[in-house]
């Protein structure tokens, strides 16, 4: 059998390096599709790592949908002016890696790098007193004792997923909460980005005269109260 | 995107298994890895990819926005529903067990000739109850992702 490290390390050495190469890439559009690339290198890691839900989340969400959302973002902001004329009306040309040319930071690195440095230091020592990787008598195995893996068999007629019996049932609370999280998200996402019709401008600007002809009013009516 | 027949063509031959998988995450999420959300956001991601290589208003045409809309609280409130449905059933809020009913205790006579497994008709009360959530997790978070991919993708260059 093939030791797990020889796939582990290259994985997580490229992780490094993508890391790396986003924080040092000036080109906007590479470095979006080096985040995807990044979520793809974490998707296969967390598979090694016996966890395919995750692993789908994050290929999906991570690769997919928030790479296209960068991608949108990056093709609605202004372009620069010197090469806007240039690229007028060619999509190909709207998304040249020209356009995306981010300017170098004026700023010296140090004092972010101190920060970051002190704060990567302080992680790691917190993980000093962490169970060691995969030791059987690390918190998550001793506790709950009977584990969910072995409740969940008879509690749940046999449903042989155990982290869809938690996640749904045992603790189905929390993933109610969680949904309407991604439901209030989703709706102050659409309020915030929603173009608005023709209609609901007019149907605003309506509104507005409404009310300022109402508080008008209030007002003469006041004005008349006191004399 | 008219002007990339491979794409274009590709992008036609995936869509389906595309959308197979995640209908497979879903449903199969209480036997396989998966569930609700994995399925909601790899439903979402092909539609995305519809709609990136045929442009918006084809994608309208088969998700219209008027429909994802309601999805978005429809799912919640499938979610929600579950939970309250089991309460009036006489158990906790979200206490799947009440869910368990066994209907067709005796074989229909016209099912006769079918080797017709009477017992837990309906699944177990547990397994109803993850199938329900999870199906309402899937389709707010289908509709969340396509939502946003809309509003990114109906807006113009700023200036």
């Amino acid at each position: 059998m093939i030791p797990v490290e020889i796939i582990v390390i290259p994985i997580l050495t490229l992780l490094v390096a993508t890391a790396i190469t986003i924080a040092r890439i000036r080109n906007l559009w590479a470095a979006v599709m080096f985040t995807g690339i990044y979520s793809f290198l974490g998707a296969s890691w967390m598979l090694i790592l016996d966890a395919p839900d995750v692993a789908f989340t994050e290929a999906a969400v991570g690769a997919g949908i928030s790479t296209f959302l960068m991608l949108a973002t990056l093709a609605l902001t202004p372009r620069r002016k010197k090469n806007a004329k240039a690229a007028k009306g060619r999509l190909a040309g709207h998304l040249s890696s020209e356009n995306f040319q981010e300017k170098a930071p004026k700023r010296s690195p140090i004092m972010p790098l101190i920060v970051v440095t002190i704060t990567g230091c302080a992680l790691i020592y917190g993980t000093l007193d962490m169970p060691k990787f995969g030791s059987e008598n690390a918190p998550i195995q001793v506790y709950p004792n009977p584990s969910f893996v072995e409740k969940s068999q008879p509690d749940m007629h046999d449903l042989p997923n155990v982290v869809t019996a938690v996640l749904a049932s045992y603790r189905g609370y929390d993933t109610l909460g969680e949904t309407a999280v991604i439901f209030t998200a989703g709706l102050a996402v659409l309020l915030i980005l929603r173009k608005n019709t023709k209609q609901d401008e007019e149907h605003d600007l309506k509104l507005a005269a409404q009310d300022e002809e109402r508080i008008m009013k209030a007002n003469e009516s006041k004005k008349g109260a006191v004399s | 995107m008219n002007s990339f027949p491979i794409i274009r063509v590709i992008t036609k031959i995936l869509i389906p298994y595309i959308l197979l998988f995640a209908l497979y995450v879903q449903f199969h999420g209480d036997f396989g890895p998966g569930g609700g959300f994995q399925a909601g956001v790899i439903f979402a991601s092909a539609l995305i990819l519809y709609g990136l290589v045929y442009g918006l208003p084809a994608v309208h045409k088969v998700a219209p926005p008027m429909v994802i809309e309601k999805l978005i609280a429809l799912g919640l409130l499938l979610y929600a529903g579950t939970g309250v449905a089991c309460m009036l059933l006489g158990g906790n809020f979200l206490d799947y067990d009440v869910l368990e009913h066994n209907f067709l205790t005796e074989v229909p006579a016209f099912l006769e000739a079918v080797p017709f497994k009477t017992d837990h008709f309906i699944p177990t009360g547990q397994h109803l109850g993850i199938f329900l959530v999870e199906l309402g997790v899937g389709i707010t978070v289908t509709a969340v992702m396509t939502m946003i991919f809309y509003a990114f993708a109906g807006r113009e260059q700023v200036a």
